[in-house]
């Protein structure tokens, strides 16, 4: 059963000894370095289908390691970072990469963000767009532009189903604030995150059983939301 | 036994006075008898031996008179260039302070000491370039001859009948680390200067003539020679002292010496200087303000201040007393300070003057008790004829006049009533009491003049033959004389209780002022307004424009004052400022340092030294500040000085008391920390050792059970260290709050997201209502704050128990709850549980930091926590957060 090779770029060698079982033991392949440096050249020659980036390596800047690797590469990137370095975090999705996970992580995070990712990629990749996708009782029908809960429908003004859109779209994904008023509002109005919560609180009314216990929309304080496809997860 | 031992404080000034010479440069002075004897000779060949020891010498300036010997020795020696400076169309090269300051070098040669510089540099003398340079840290090698030492000026002229102009303070002479003395036998220096080593030989001759008489030379030498001696017997003593050898240790005795205007006052100062060197004493120069005279002219007081001046650069302390008796005040204050010797001068007014008026010096002489008294040439203290003259000039003032013919014309015009029914005594009664109102209202001309006029206008209105001046009785005449003594005595009399009453008067002024600065100044606890108060109030006091400038971080003088009253400093006034500070004496213009300046700046010293600098800017800049009134703005700025050194040390104790809680604080973190951190290592090491040597031998249900163990106390020290860190953080101001306007409802469904495998069977009601607005605030504090409070919750509260979370809108903001259904808090433990490292009862529990991160956060919000039991069992934790302005409109 081979999920994908996933390269691991950590200097600490407690974190790779425990990310290498987790994930050998999951079925993915495993190449591990300790610097960036390494981390790029084993990113062009192993072409790897997924990379697990910590933050704070000696080597590099993360953030210089994801404009490096951009420039050729499309391989999703999971950030690692320690919680005190909240702002980087956003810094590097808004950047290029593609996920994160704050240490301390379980590994049922861990293996959901490198699964996830990796469809994400594979769906990018195939240039297939799904017609109709459905999590649970929610159904979207991407032709007729509807929207079901169970067998009801729910009316969708035109900026909530883009957004919702977005979400689902990167199912499983974190999606900063910038990006998802870029991808909905425009450029221009990357700063007003206000829109966000007001446009995402109409959304979680309508499509959330309880609203302040959300099964789909999770909000990540500070960085962005994610739809959570795998509920229960 | 004990009188024998060093006092303590005298011990204590040692230490200090050592301490600040190890930072200044050391000075080394080459001593000579007379010019020609080798000084600078000596003092370049000294330089010369230093050089070749590698140490960094310049030669900042040195006068070799053309002396080819000693041109010779300036080989090789590195130059400061000089400075040319022009005066009166001439340009004389002059010493260089700031090249010489810039350059810096280990030591400086600069002859002449005593030089008085060309106007224009900073200081007028020389020597005060040198004691900058030696508060610079750099050393100094320089020559002063022995006529040039002021307490010897007097003595130099009576031998050699040369009056000596540049004079250096002796006690700058002593403060030298060392002196060499030059010396060279008169024969020998006559041979010098005939063979033309000395001078130029055109100047030779005239030099010779006047001062470089043998006998001269011989009396000079004999000057420089014991001048030298006191020095070394000094340094004995400081030797015995120093090592605490048994010595005589005797009582300090002190000196006073009566100081006025006259010019002969400066004899005695210098005869008290020298009785003060040889007995090492302390000597006080006392001045006596006796009101009795009419007020002194601007020349006196020039004089007066001139000769305190001296004293006080002779090392003198100055007291100025004021009283009537001038004996009197001088013997009660002798008697105060223990003074041992009095200092007074010979009389020279002519002896009549004192049959009248009595002799204060015989006064003193007769009231001194045990004092000894030193009669010595010059005047009496207190008797100044020339300014009894000068007075003569006061300022006309016509209401004065207008006074005196009012006053005599109204008790004429009483008198004239009077006279048909009254006894003509009765009438000169009248014409006293017009005397006395006269005196009280004018000074002592008119008041003199009202005295005479009286008498004519009682003669020729009263006295028969009426309206002639004429007297027909003998008997009339003694009425007149009686009248005349009597008028002059009481108007002498109220005049003197009046003069009397405004040196009170002013001495009240003084006093008041400085109480009102003082009081104002203790009430005050920010730097900023210290320094407005002090502005206002110099300047009232002074009539000036006053400035007020604090150094920075880096040392650099600030405008501290921006209250109205204070002047603008450019460029050039701020250096003048800067210096003053760093070398911590006035400067300005009235001063003898860079007396160019717009204005007088003084240096506020407090107790650990120079906390600012006051400028002051004259009325009119022709008239600069008496010594007088520099001495009073002296005190006003050391009380300002004062107020601020104390409003510096509150701060700094402040400081160090936050430091101390900070500390204490991480005292009890790092206790705490490490008892809480190690239970669950403990845990956990435990469990994976078990796992690993037994693994797999044991039943997979308690396998799964240390794995799970490992799991839980490992989320356990997360949180622990998340909140420590946390904490940390908040403290230290590394968190900064990020206010936005936020959907609370949100960041609920985040937290329990997050903390969903964790519920452990509790039911979670979470109600927060369908139109609850946006509120402000920092959406990862706050989700901290739910996060630490839902913690708690499940901590603390039976598995299984309901959780209810409840928002809702309340006046100017929104409260938000938590309850449960545990076991409530403990009665009297409601506030404490939000303090650092309060912990529940129940065991396995965080470090007690969770709720008092809340609390900190909740506060910088602007909204307040609390927590309470609820009806029916329970605790509830409830806080507020304020909402201002309005949410931003989609």
């Amino acid at each position: 059963m081979d999920k994908g090779l996933v390269l691991l770029i950590e200097d600490e060698i407690q974190m790779r000894r425990f990310l290498k079982v987790a994930l050998e033991s999951d079925g993915y392949r495993f190449v591990e370095v300790g610097t960036a440096g390494e981390g790029l050249s084993q990113a062009a020659a192993r072409n790897p289908d997924a990379v697990l980036l910590d933050l704070g390596l000696p080597d590099m800047d993360g953030l210089e390691f994801i404009r490096r690797l951009r420039e050729w590469s499309r391989v999703p990137v999971i950030v690692i970072s320690a919680r005190e370095q909240e702002s980087d975090k956003v810094r590097a999705l808004d950047s290029g990469a593609d996920d994160y996970l704050t240490k301390p992580f379980g590994v049922g995070e861990l293996l959901a963000r490198v699964r996830v990712a990796i469809r994400h990629a594979e769906m990018q990749a195939s240039g297939r767009q799904e017609s109709v996708f459905a999590a649970d009782d929610l159904r979207i029908d991407f032709a007729k532009r509807q929207v079901f809960l169970g067998a009801a429908e729910i009316h969708l003004t035109p900026l909530e189903y883009k957004l919702l859109l977005v979400l689902v779209r990167n199912a499983g994904k974190v999606i900063t604030h910038r990006q998802l008023l870029k991808e909905v509002w425009g450029p221009s109005y990357v700063e007003h995150t206000q829109y966000l919560r007001v446009y995402m609180t109409q959304l979680r009314h309508k499509l959330e059983k309880d609203p302040a216990r959300p099964r789909f929309l999770i909000n990540e304080p500070g960085v962005g939301y994610r739809f959570k496809d795998e509920p229960g997860q | 036994m004990d009188e024998r031992r060093p006092d303590p404080e005298a011990l204590l000034k040692q230490v200090r006075q050592e301490e600040e010479r190890q930072r200044q440069g050391k000075l080394k002075v080459f001593f000579g008898a007379a010019p020609g004897v080798g000084k600078t000779y000596a003092m370049l060949e000294a330089a010369r031996k230093r050089r070749e020891e590698g140490v960094d010498i310049v030669a900042g300036l040195v006068e070799t008179h053309g002396r080819r010997e000693t041109d010779a020795l300036l080989e090789g020696l590195e130059f400061l260039p000089h400075r040319p400076l022009t005066y009166k169309g001439k340009t004389l090269h002059e010493f260089d302070l700031d090249a010489a300051l810039a350059r810096n070098p280990s030591i400086i040669l600069v002859d002449e000491l005593a030089h008085t510089n060309v106007p224009g540099a900073r200081h007028r003398k020389r020597w005060q370039d040198v004691r900058e340079l030696l508060c610079a840290g750099i050393s100094v090698y320089t020559t002063v001859n022995v006529q040039h030492l002021e307490s010897l000026n007097d003595v130099v002229y009576q031998i050699t009948g040369v009056a000596i102009r540049e004079t250096l303070p002796d006690l700058f002479l002593e403060r030298a680390d060392e002196i060499e003395l030059v010396d060279l036998p008169p024969d020998d220096l006559l041979q010098r200067l005939r063979e033309g080593k000395v001078y130029i030989p055109d100047q030779a001759r005239k030099a010779m003539e006047n001062f470089f008489r043998k006998g001269n030379l011989i009396a000079l030498r004999e000057l420089a020679l014991r001048r030298t001696a006191e020095r070394v017997d000094e340094q004995m003593e400081h030797y015995r002292r120093d090592q605490g050898v048994k010595a005589i240790w005797p009582a300090t005795e002190r000196i006073l010496v009566c100081v006025g205007p006259n010019p002969r006052s400066i004899r005695l100062i210098r005869a008290a200087r020298r009785m003060a060197a040889g007995l090492r004493a302390e000597w006080i120069a006392v001045n006596v303000e006796a009101p009795s005279h009419i007020h002194p002219t601007a020349e006196d007081k020039r004089l007066l201040a001139e000769h305190i001046r001296l004293a006080e650069s002779l090392g003198a302390e100055t007291v100025t007393l004021t009283g009537h008796r001038v004996s009197e005040e001088i013997l009660s204050y002798a008697r105060l300070r223990n003074v041992g010797k009095i200092i007074v001068g010979k009389p020279t007014h002519p002896r009549w003057k004192d049959k009248i008026s009595g002799s204060p010096l015989d006064e003193i002489v007769r009231g001194s008790g045990d004092i000894d008294v030193y009669v010595i040439t010059g005047d009496a203290p207190e008797s100044a004829p020339r300014s009894v003259e000068k007075k003569a000039l006061s300022p006309w003032k016509p209401s004065e006049w207008l006074w005196v013919l009012s006053t005599v014309a109204a008790a004429t015009g009483i008198a004239a009533v009077m006279f048909p029914y009254f006894e003509l005594l009765d009438l000169v009664m009248v014409y006293l009491l017009g005397v006395v109102v006269a005196a009280i209202r004018t000074s002592r001309w008119p008041a003199l003049a009202a005295t005479l006029l009286s008498i004519g206008a009682f003669d020729f209105f009263f006295v028969p033959p009426y309206y002639t001046f004429a007297v027909a009785d003998v008997r009339h005449a003694v009425t007149f004389g009686v009248m005349l003594v009597v008028a002059l005595v009481i108007s002498g009399l109220t005049l003197r209780v009046r003069e009397q009453a405004e040196a009170a008067r002013g001495r009240e002024r003084k006093t008041a002022a400085l109480f009102g600065l003082s009081r104002d100044l203790a009430r005050e606890r920010k730097k900023d307004r210290l320094s407005e108060i002090a502005v206002k109030h110099i300047g009232e006091v002074f009539l000036s424009q006053v400035v007020i400038l604090i150094p920075d971080d880096r040392g650099l003088l600030v405008v501290s004052s921006t209250e109205v009253g204070t002047f603008a400093l450019d460029e050039k006034e701020m250096g003048v400022a800067q210096w003053v500070l760093e070398n911590r004496q006035a400067a300005g213009i009235g001063t003898d340092t860079l007396p160019g300046a717009k204005a007088l700046y003084l240096p506020m010293i407090a107790s650990s030294g120079p906390v600012g600098v006051i400028g002051i800017l004259p009325g009119n800049p022709e008239e600069p500040f008496e010594p007088e009134r520099i001495h009073l703005l002296e005190t006003f700025a050391n009380q300002t000085a004062m107020a601020m050194e104390r409003v510096i040390l509150a701060q700094e104790a402040q400081k160090e008391r936050v430091n101390a809680e900070k500390q204490s604080l991480r005292n009890v973190l790092l206790s705490s920390v490490s008892h809480d951190l190690r239970t669950p290592l403990a845990a956990i090491i435990g469990s994976a050792d078990t796992l690993l040597r037994k693994g797999d031998d044991l039943a997979a249900e308690n396998r799964k059970e240390l794995i799970q163990s490992i799991r839980e106390e490992a989320e356990r020290l997360n949180q622990i260290v998340r909140n420590v860190l946390n904490m940390t953080r908040l403290e230290s101001g590394a968190i900064q709050i990020r206010k936005d306007w936020q959907s609370m409802e949100e960041i609920a469904g985040a937290v329990i997201d997050r903390l969903s495998d964790r519920l452990n069977g509790h039911t979670l009601n979470v109600q927060i209502p369908e139109d609850f607005p946006l509120i402000p605030f920092d959406p990862l504090l706050m989700e901290q704050v739910l996060t630490n409070l839902l913690e708690n919750a499940l901590r603390y509260t039976p598995p299984g128990t309901a959780i209810e979370l409840t928002a809702r809108v309340q006046k100017a903001g929104v409260l938000v709850e938590l309850a449960d259904r545990g076991p409530g808090i403990l009665e009297g433990q409601q506030e404490r549980i939000f303090d650092k490292f309060t912990r529940g009862r129940v065991p396995g529990g965080g470090v007690g930091l969770g709720l008092s991160i809340c609390r900190v956060i909740i506060e910088a919000h602007g909204g307040r926590i609390w927590a309470e039991n609820r009806p029916g069992g329970g605790a509830v934790f409830r806080f507020t957060l304020p909402v201002e302005g309005e949410p931003p409109r989609i």
